[in-house]
């Protein structure tokens, strides 16, 4: 009888825990979905981190959104679709949800379809579904910054200029060794239109997730001796792919890297082995950045820091602090228009998400000068800007190239255009009208 | 004291042929149905329904369906997951390639592509058995993965592989809400379990176990190992195949070849072996027990360091929520190694003996 009494004891405790939650009903709460365990933790980590650590800046330095303070609650989904659902569905209950980032491709497909029911915005910032870039036919997805497609474009720009110019890209061969799964296979369609267009070969690798087997994959890259090889990894398949390619001799520096294999987890590992590799980089990082001083001097000297010190400004810590900054940033547009000083709902949210404007001289403001480039959004585009840069791990640390590159509208586009109106017609589904 | 069979006489063959055939078993059973079908909905939130009793309901059914071939048949699978993906994938096309498809026939379409899938891949059991038949059925796992990834046409060519449904609805009522989700998929399992209960205890479920008693036995007093085998190999995967458009359909939405991995054969095979093998009502066990214990420990164990004036990590907390669930796991099949249904049915017995135990 011991063990009933002690977990019905739990079982009250926990109901009471849920009550003094709520009795805050006056904050703004932003659910935060992570992963610190399974095999993409390595990635999700400093992720998460960045993403609390700069609610907690907003807090601690600001006192808040326009004095209305931010609450948030962590919930861990090792990565997998069902978890993530449980965590997504636990935490949108509270009041004043702003808008959820879940953090996995596999997630985003599954909330989707939720979030027009529960009115509450999806940020799935360089990630997600490329076609929600429409934000008539997605009108509560937010992929900021870039998507698959954008970024699969402008490897083969980059490719392209060192190459000495597009039209030298005939007759080459560019291998593309990807994660089997959606977020792999996201920017097949844009690669094969290129390939099209430009009149290289397309070579598709596919590796099972979570990708520390690519022994296969390796040699047959080998056999064929492709020119250009894209990595579309994430977590462990990316540090395997570079140590890979060390062992099978595959030149690093034909090998180019989604923004998601560039970051410091992916490489660190591999050391030496893995320069001259490239990768794009959505952001700029270091602790340097006047927003990474400020954490570490609002939040990591007060001993309420997230992660490890040294961590804050690498590059996916800055990334997570990107995506908290634009859901803030969101709160703040909406409260413009819905009265300052309240929480606002997440279909207020959305309209500040869809109506963000931030100017170089805000960024500045922001301390995120360095770190990207302006950001305008409006009702039809979701995403914002597609700025990205290349960066090239030196055997030490990543350091930026200077070149700035957009994604081909004319390539995009018509892409967007097409997938989703094939989106919208196998749901039955109307495109908004009221927005031009 | 209340719970006891005396004065109960059975007259007449139908009366002791009864699915409970004690009076108490009945009621208590129909009771607990018209809770699940009336009470909870007066309860229960949407955090409650589409975190836990929608997943458990719907993975109940797949547990249903695993007993079936290893607990009664004792096939050892590890193909289930491949079998809820075909379930799936099989009724996404039916649904989005014939127009003004009714959702209960897709369904029960996707249910008859999982049996075909299934007859296919246990056609080794009737070579091979133990644990080599598990590692065959492994092959159905590899298989259904590489088949959903790789060929276009399951998902209606979708660039990405990930496909998705939604504006359910059952005779032109929509399912959309929580709680008709959590209605029509405990329609759907309570009509199942009746069904497959009634099975097992028939000849085909007795073929069935005598078949995993001892298959030569079995075979000398002439019941035909193809037959029973790969019959319980078409049951199975036909509950398992509605499972898993039910989970795809209702509990994700939209959902990746990843949503069916390796794991969730896993989870099933562990759902079958704490719940009980051979048992319907520890299918239900082992199900709450893999689904919900987690999500329990997850939201408990940070308000019990809170209580003691810590904080812990959600790292942490997930990390410990393993461990727990493991030593748990370990504990109960120490404890009671057929499984809690074996502990609900001394449990019972203990009642009536109460109060003059012997």
């Amino acid at each position: 009888m011991k063990f009933t009494r002690l977990a019905l004891a739990a079982t009250l405790v926990a109901a009471s825990a849920g009550f003094a939650g709520s009795a805050f009903a006056q904050d703004q709460f932003i659910p935060l979905l992570s992963y610190r365990t399974g095999a993409y933790a390595p990635n999700g980590i400093p992720w998460a981190n960045g993403k609390q650590d700069y609610l907690k800046l907003v807090n601690e330095r600001d006192g808040g959104i326009n004095g209305v303070k931010i609450a948030f609650e962590e919930c861990e989904t090792g990565y997998a679709t069902d978890r993530g659902v449980e965590c997504y569905e636990r935490l949108k209950s509270k009041p004043f949800v702003a808008a959820v980032d879940p953090q996995a491709t596999g997630i985003t497909f599954a909330l989707t379809e939720k979030a027009p029911v529960d009115k509450i915005p999806l940020i799935t910032l360089g990630y997600g579904l490329s076609i929600a870039k429409d934000g008539n036919a997605f009108q509560w997805n937010f992929p900021f910054m870039g998507s698959y497609w954008t970024g699969a474009d402008i490897l083969i720009q980059h490719i392209g200029k060192k190459a000495g110019g597009m039209d030298k890209l005939k007759g080459k061969k560019i291998a593309l060794i990807y994660h089997d799964s959606p977020f792999g296979k996201e920017p097949i369609p844009v690669l094969q239109e290129r390939a099209k267009a430009l009149g290289f070969e397309l070579q598709l690798l596919p590796v099972t997730a979570p990708g520390v087997e690519q022994k296969a994959t390796w040699l047959q890259l080998r056999q064929s001796k492709p020119d250009y090889a894209l990595l579309w990894g994430w977590g462990v398949m990316n540090s395997t792919a570079l140590k890979e390619a060390q062992a099978t001799g595959f030149p690093r520096d034909k090998l180019y890297g989604v923004w998601w294999a560039g970051a410091e987890p992916d490489v660190r590992d591999v050391g030496e082995g893995a320069k001259g590799y490239q990768a794009l980089a959505l952001n700029g990082f270091g602790q340097n950045t006047k927003v990474s001083q400020d954490v570490l001097k609002y939040v990591h000297d007060k001993k309420a820091g997230t992660g490890p010190r040294d961590e804050v400004g690498s590059v996916l810590y800055t990334r997570g602090m990107i995506i908290s900054m634009l859901t803030v940033e969101g709160i703040r547009t909406a409260q413009e228009k819905f009265g300052k000083g309240k929480p606002m709902t997440g279909e207020q949210v959305r309209w500040g998400l869809e109506n963000l404007n931030l100017t170089e001289a805000r960024l500045k403001e922001l301390g995120f000068d360095q770190v990207m480039r302006p950001l305008k959004t409006a009702c039809n585009d979701h995403m914002g800007s597609t700025w990205a840069r290349i960066h090239t791990w030196d055997g030490k640390k990543w350091y930026m190239g200077s070149d700035w590159y957009q994604s081909d509208d004319k390539v995009i586009e018509p892409l967007i255009k097409e997938q989703a109106d094939k989106y919208l017609s196998d749901k039955k589904l109307a495109r908004r009208t009221e927005c031009k | 004291m209340f719970y006891r069979e005396n004065g109960q006489f059975k007259t007449s063959y139908k009366a002791d042929q009864q699915i409970f055939p004690i009076l108490q078993d009945k009621i208590g059973v129909w009771l607990l149905i018209a809770a699940a079908f009336i009470v909870v909905p007066m309860f229960a939130g949407d955090y409650f329904y589409q975190a836990i009793l929608i997943p458990l309901v719907i993975m109940c059914l797949a547990a249903l369906g695993v007993n079936i071939l290893v607990g009664y048949c004792g096939q050892i699978s590890l193909g289930s997951g491949a079998f809820m993906a075909v379930g799936a994938y099989g009724a996404f096309n039916f649904m989005v390639r014939v127009p003004g498809m009714p959702l209960i026939l897709a369904l029960i379409l996707g249910g008859l592509c999982a049996t075909f899938f299934g007859i296919l891949f246990g056609l080794p059991s009737l070579r091979v058995k133990g644990l080599y038949l598990a590692v065959a059925t492994l092959a159905a796992q590899f298989f259904s993965d590489w088949m959903f990834l790789r060929i276009k046409w399951f998902t209606n060519d979708s660039p990405s592989g990930s496909v998705s449904v939604s504006h359910l609805n059952f005779f032109g009522i929509p399912i959309e809400s929580a709680v008709s989700e959590y209605l029509f998929c405990l329609a759907v399992l309570v009509v199942i379990a009746i069904l497959a209960k009634n099975l097992v205890r028939g000849a085909i479920g007795r073929e069935w176990m005598a078949i995993r008693d001892m298959d030569v036995a079995a075979s000398v007093i002439g019941i035909r190992p193809m037959y029973a085998k790969l019959s319980a190999f078409a049951v199975s995967s036909f509950i398992i195949g509605v499972a898993g458009a039910l989970w795809a359909f209702v509990h994700l939405g939209a959902w990746e070849p990843a949503a069916f991995s390796v794991d969730v054969s896993f989870k099933l095979l562990f759902m079958v072996i704490i719940g009980g093998m051979g048992s319907i009502m520890g299918s239900f066990f082992g199900a709450a027990f893999i689904i919900v214990l987690p999500i329990v420990l997850s939201l408990v164990l940070p308000a019990i360091a809170n209580l003691f004036g810590f904080q812990i990590s959600t790292a942490g907390v997930s990390h410990a929520e393993f461990i727990i669930f493991g030593a748990l796991i370990v504990w109960f099949l120490i404890v009671e190694p057929h499984g809690l249904a074996k502990l609900w049915s001394i449990g019972k017995q203990k009642m009536r003996m109460w109060p003059f135990p012997h």
